[in-house]
């Protein structure tokens, strides 16, 4: 089975096409121009990630931006946008703080990406 | 008067990217003017990641890009003063600028630095039938709204043009809650990077519909939906495939233009097509002594790219003031219309030129070829090449023998 999808590792964007083989399992990419395109579309196939980023409120009424520190799950967007959601920073922040850990069981923290 | 060898207009990636590279080059006596109340530009409220690839190897946000910068700055002590908007430059580049605590004040420059970015385009909205209600944004406007006030400007969002910031904010609403109905396209291709297609739509199964506009917006109040139309190769909408969208907001995502009021008082010559300034391999604009980088030079899909453009601003700025840049030629870059622009347009001096262009449509099996008059000085293949990327070809010191007219063009295999 060919399974056509676009890299998005790099503002390139590599048309990827993959195949697959009867179960599903990834065989084989054809298209990318580097290295971190098969990385890519392996993990897409078996367990597609994304970072989630995103802004909290401080408790002193300012937006923080922040980020997963590493790529999360893409079926848990959702439920890691809820836990964000309830977050309330404490100030002063500094870019690379942890503002939560561990977040939906993930193994992953939420992270300030500026300061306050 | 205060005097200054070089001032900085805008405090955005280019802004501050010129500045590091004229302080490395060694000048110190710089001022940066920014009107906003913190270092970044644009780069605050572009919380998504993406940022930082090319230049710092890592995949960054927009604020952490622009705080990598701002920490340089500081670490430097380059000179810096915020909410302080600059009012007219002057072709002898005096700077008049005003704040609340100082008034209006004028600085004597010896170099000036255009780096104001770009506003976004809001002619998309003005052809479109109906009231204006509530609940029409641009992309950018709501993308402020969401990150940087924490406040969501809709619940059934419709959104016209697919450029970037369109994209994203489809994907920014829908996680924060809000239901993207369809991304409508009037180009039969988006104009937007073909991995925020992948992430920010497909991701999330948000229609994307190419070819296609709005033709009503209805409500009294606040937008009730809008009428949304295919249209034909001449872009007129078809009336047979009108549909009703009901929808809450519109977010129009139309594009961007240089923001060159200031330039246009110095008299600096501007490029009906990029809408910024006419400018040489240094940067430099038809007014001596007067760079411009930045979005406020052509507009920019990514923030690394910006940085290259502005370091070579600030490089020749601190040149240009030891006196050491003089014009030893004057070679004009030509496009063939299917190469829409080039920055530089023109060069200036026997050097190796990385010359940036984009062009009018998309093309499949290409050649990018560089020629004077019939002569193929330069040729390379590409697969592919579209309007929302930035292409680049390199004019090496020895195609500039003896020429003084390049012309740059594509040729479909
Ligand atoms: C909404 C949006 C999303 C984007 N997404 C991405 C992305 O995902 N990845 C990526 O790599 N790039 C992205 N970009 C592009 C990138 O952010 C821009 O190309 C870059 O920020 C442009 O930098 P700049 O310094 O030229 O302009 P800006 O960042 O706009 O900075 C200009 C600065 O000049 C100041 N200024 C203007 N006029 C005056 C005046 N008269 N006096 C004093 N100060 C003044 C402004 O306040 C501002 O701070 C995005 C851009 C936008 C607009
Ligand atoms: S395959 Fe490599 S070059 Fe192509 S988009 Fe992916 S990371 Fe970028």
């Amino acid at each position: 089975m060919i399974r056509n999808m676009t890299c998005i590792v790099c503002p390139m964007g590599c048309t990827l096409e993959v195949t697959l083989d009867e179960n599903g399992k990834f065989v084989s990419v054809a298209g990318n121009t580097c290295k971190r395109g098969e990385v890519y579309a392996n993990n897409e196939c078996t367990n597609p990630v994304r970072t989630l980023t995103s802004s909290v409120r401080c408790d002193n009424g300012e937006m923080l931006s922040v980020k997963t520190s590493e790529a999360v799950p893409k079926e848990k967007l959702f439920e890691c946008m809820e836990e964000i959601n309830k977050i309330i920073a404490k100030t002063p922040v500094t870019a690379g703080d942890c503002i939560l850990k561990n977040i939906c069981n993930t193994n992953v923290d939420v992270i300030a990406t500026r300061s306050i | 008067m205060i005097n200054k060898d070089l001032v900085i207009i805008g405090g955005g990636p280019a802004g501050m990217s010129a500045a590091i590279a004229a302080y490395e080059s060694g000048i110190s006596d710089i001022l940066i003017i920014e009107r906003d109340s913190h270092l970044g530009g644009i780069l605050q409220q572009c919380i998504h990641n993406g940022f930082g690839l090319h230049k710092f190897k890592e995949e960054l946000t927009g604020p952490e890009y622009a705080y990598k910068l701002e920490c340089k700055v500081n670490e430097l002590n380059i000179p810096h003063i915020l909410d302080t908007m600059v009012l007219e430059v002057s072709p002898e580049k005096v700077v008049t600028a005003t704040n609340e605590k100082d008034g209006i004040f004028k600085i004597q420059a010896k170099a000036v630095i255009l780096a104001m970015g770009c506003r976004e385009r809001s002619k998309g909205a003005l052809n479109i039938a109906g009231e204006r209600p509530a609940g029409i944004y641009s992309a950018g406007t709501a993308q402020k709204f969401v990150n940087m006030k924490g406040y969501l400007p809709g619940k059934k969002v419709v959104i016209l043009g697919s450029g970037d910031i369109g994209l994203i904010m489809a994907r920014r609403m829908t996680l924060e809650g809000a239901k993207v109905e369809a991304v409508c396209e009037l180009m039969p291709y988006s104009g937007g990077l073909a991995r925020n297609i992948e992430q920010c739509l497909n991701d999330f199964n948000i229609p994307l519909k190419l070819s296609h506009t709005v033709v009503e917006i209805e409500g009294k109040e606040r937008v009730t939906g809008v009428k949304i139309a295919k249209v034909d190769e001449n872009r007129c909408p078809i009336p047979e495939t009108i549909e009703y969208i009901p929808c809450d907001t519109l977010l129009l995502s139309v594009g961007l233009i240089p923001e060159n009021e200031l330039s246009k008082d110095a008299g600096v010559a501007l490029s009906r097509i990029t809408s910024g300034a006419v400018v040489d391999q240094n940067r430099q604009t038809s007014v001596e002594g007067i760079f411009a980088c930045g979005n406020v030079l052509h507009v920019h899909d990514l923030a690394d790219f910006v940085s290259d453009e502005a370091e070579i601003a600030g490089i020749a700025a601190a040149e240009y003031i030891r006196g050491n840049i003089s014009n030893e030629t004057e070679i004009n870059l030509k496009t063939d219309g299917k190469v829409r622009y080039t920055v530089p347009q023109k060069i200036t001096a026997y050097t190796d030129t990385t010359v940036y262009f984009r062009v009018s449509d998309v093309f499949r099996n290409v050649k990018v070829v560089v020629k004077n008059g019939d002569k193929v000085l330069f040729e390379k293949k590409k697969q592919k090449v579209a309007p929302g990327e930035m292409e680049t070809v390199k004019i090496t010191k020895d195609m500039l023998e003896n020429v003084n007219e390049l012309k740059i063009g594509l040729e479909v295999l």
